[in-house]
């Protein structure tokens, strides 16, 4: 899973496989613009998603955002070390600051998505 | 400076108790702690220190200029706290409006209610008001269970959806999502208004009700209210007004006029009563004609020559104890009248104007949010000093070594880098002038030493504090 492997949204989030498995976060912009991040509060495992739906929310010091399913499907587990140790979403947010993980998909909805050379298009539109 | 925990004496004493003249007796095991209580032991003299250099470590309007944007710090004339310490108000029972044995001692008090109720609802073209709600959210609530009540009332099962506009008063969708409804967000154009298009676009048969703020956190006023009134009300769907920034337009135009339903007021920010930080606050909900039936109750009503309390057969319940806050309500009224609707017209055209000044005097130096035009307060964003490694919160932190409480900071979410500056209309032109003679020193110094800024404050009683620490590790103490 390298960023060039992964799916982007316009909120800033990605998607990505891992063993048959799709890792959501958000992306490094994000992480720059909310600043140091104080708490996320994480979707229950088990829970159907549908596409675009408020599943989770980012505090920081600056602001609260919510966090959108990228895709719809089932969510498969979390990454519970934010629950203590939300700043791996600043260090590392493409990887030890993933947020939840997502199995049940239909793939064809990440065609849908931004592929890298798109988001960093995109992410000039951001400033 | 020490905690008080750090300054106890083992042994020491505020007070001697008389010897003990009566038997004693052991109360049951289960109710005591297994441990004393940790409590300070100190004479009376070093708490009374203690607390007097507590209190002077405060910041107020009452010290310094204070513009906290979107908030409205006003400034709270003195003869309001007369008013509010006659012993007639201040000492009466808050029980005594519940029995009808006591209402002729309760007359005086319903017939400021009375007449508060009516003076609120004529500043802002309302048939009625209710000074029921106790702060600014709960005045939220109890309008968007008005609005509930009325759709219930008409058979609009359907309507289940209040627009929000992203640049609505921050706690509007909290306040909709415990009235039962779901919001959803309107976005705002890039001149910082509601888009009309997109609004109508979203204006569907499910939408209940719209909650305004006008002007809105962007300090601007929704020039297409008119439009959006006459298209909601074309679905049924209600206006609601929040008075976060009434003190913008209080005296030149009326919400009811305008088109809007129902509303709030927030008391503090309009009619000088003490501010929030827990209150106790005054957050009345105005009515117009559509939801009349369903104020809260009971209401004072007159009957004869004299004050009774009755409820409206439609009503939707209590919505706080006895009156409310009684004795800010008191406040309220005094202010009203002390000011009278000459000095309300006042208010909001220095409000205006105060904010226009620093607004033409720092626009040139700071980036403005939006193309001007701003009401109350004005928004600049600092993003070009963020380059340079200077963000609003160096900025605002910069401001309180200057003697200056900082402005809003990242509020509203829609402007990055955002500083939100509300003067209020009290202040004078050599406040105003020293306020921006401190910003642009400190965009100055931003562009010649930004890590002079990083620094800031110096001179509080603590320094910059670990805001982040503070979020992550939440950790209680007392002083």
């Amino acid at each position: 899973m390298t960023p060039d492997t992964l799916r982007y949204t316009e909120e800033h989030e990605w998607i990505g496989e891992l063993n048959g498995q799709y890792l959501v976060g958000i992306t490094d912009f994000a992480q720059s613009q909310l600043g140091d991040i104080t708490y996320i509060e994480l979707p229950d495992v088990d829970r159907q998603v549908e596409a675009g739906e408020e599943i989770a929310v980012v505090e920081s010091v600056k602001a609260a955002s919510d966090i959108y399913a990228p895709i719809s499907g089932k969510i498969a587990g979390i990454n519970g070390a934010l629950d203590a140790n939300p700043e791996l979403t600043n260090k590392d947010p493409l990887g030890e600051g993933w947020f939840f993980k997502m199995t049940d998909v239909d793939v064809t909805e990440l065609d849908a998505l931004m592929d890298v050379s798109a988001y960093r298009t995109y992410l000039e539109t951001c400033s | 400076m020490q905690l008080i925990y750090e300054k106890s004496q083992p042994g020491r004493r505020a007070l001697t108790l008389d010897a003990l003249d009566v038997p004693t007796c052991s109360l049951p095991a289960d109710l005591c702690r297994a441990q004393d209580a940790r409590l300070p032991e100190m004479a009376e003299i070093d708490i009374v220190r203690h607390f007097t250099h507590l209190s002077q470590r405060n910041v107020g309007i009452d010290d310094t200029f204070y513009p906290l944007g979107s908030c409205t710090m006003k400034y709270n004339p003195k003869i309001t706290e007369v008013a509010a310490n006659e012993p007639g108000m201040a000492q009466l029972h808050p029980h005594f409006s519940s029995s009808p044995v006591f209402e002729s001692e309760c007359q005086g008090a319903y017939a400021l209610i009375h007449e508060l109720e009516r003076q609120l609802a004529e500043v802002a073209g309302m048939k009625a008001a209710s000074l029921q709600p106790i702060a600014g959210a709960h005045g939220e609530l109890t309008g968007t269970l008005l609005m509930a009540a009325y759709h219930r009332d008409h058979g609009n099962t359907h309507k289940d959806t209040i627009l929000i506009p992203d640049s609505a008063h921050g706690t509007n969708p909290a306040s909709a999502v415990m009235a039962g409804f779901k919001v959803v967000e309107v976005p705002s154009d890039k001149d910082g208004t509601i888009h009309l298009e997109t609004f109508e676009a979203m204006l569907t048969d499910k939408v209940a009700g719209i909650m305004l703020t006008c002007p809105n956190t962007h300090g601007l006023f929704e020039t297409d209210v008119a439009k959006i009134s006459e298209l909601a009300h074309a679905k049924d769907a209600l206006l609601y007004y929040d008075g976060a920034n009434l003190n913008a337009i209080v005296g030149q135009c009326r919400p009811g006029d305008l088109g809007f339903d129902v509303m709030h007021y927030n008391l503090h920010k309009t009619f000088a009563t003490p501010h929030g930080m827990g209150g106790p606050g005054c957050g009345p909900v105005g009515v117009g004609e559509r939801l009349l039936p369903y104020l809260p109750g009971p209401r004072v009503v007159k009957k004869d020559d004299s004050f009774t309390l009755a409820t409206p057969e439609k009503s939707i319940g209590r919505m706080a104890a006895f009156f409310g806050n009684f004795l800010i309500a008191v406040r309220a009224y005094a202010y009203m009248r002390h000011y009278g609707d000459a000095g309300m017209k006042e208010i909001s055209r220095n409000a205006v104007l105060n904010a226009n000044y620093i607004y033409a005097r720092l626009k040139d130096t700071y980036q403005s949010a939006f193309p001007g035009n701003y009401m109350h307060e004005c928004i600049f964003t600092a993003l070009p000093q963020a380059e340079k490694g200077v963000h609003a919160t160096d900025i605002a932190k910069s401001l309180l070594d200057r003697g200056f409480h900082a402005p809003t900071i990242y509020f509203p979410l829609t402007v990055k880098e955002c500083l939100m500056i509300e003067p209020t209309e009290t202040e004078s032109k050599e406040t105003l002038d020293a306020f921006c003679d401190a910003m642009l020193a400190i965009a100055e110094a931003a562009e010649s030493d930004p890590d002079s800024l990083h620094a800031a404050p110096r001179s509080t009683p603590v320094g910059r504090l670990d805001e982040v620490k503070a979020a992550r590790d939440l950790n209680c103490a007392c002083l």
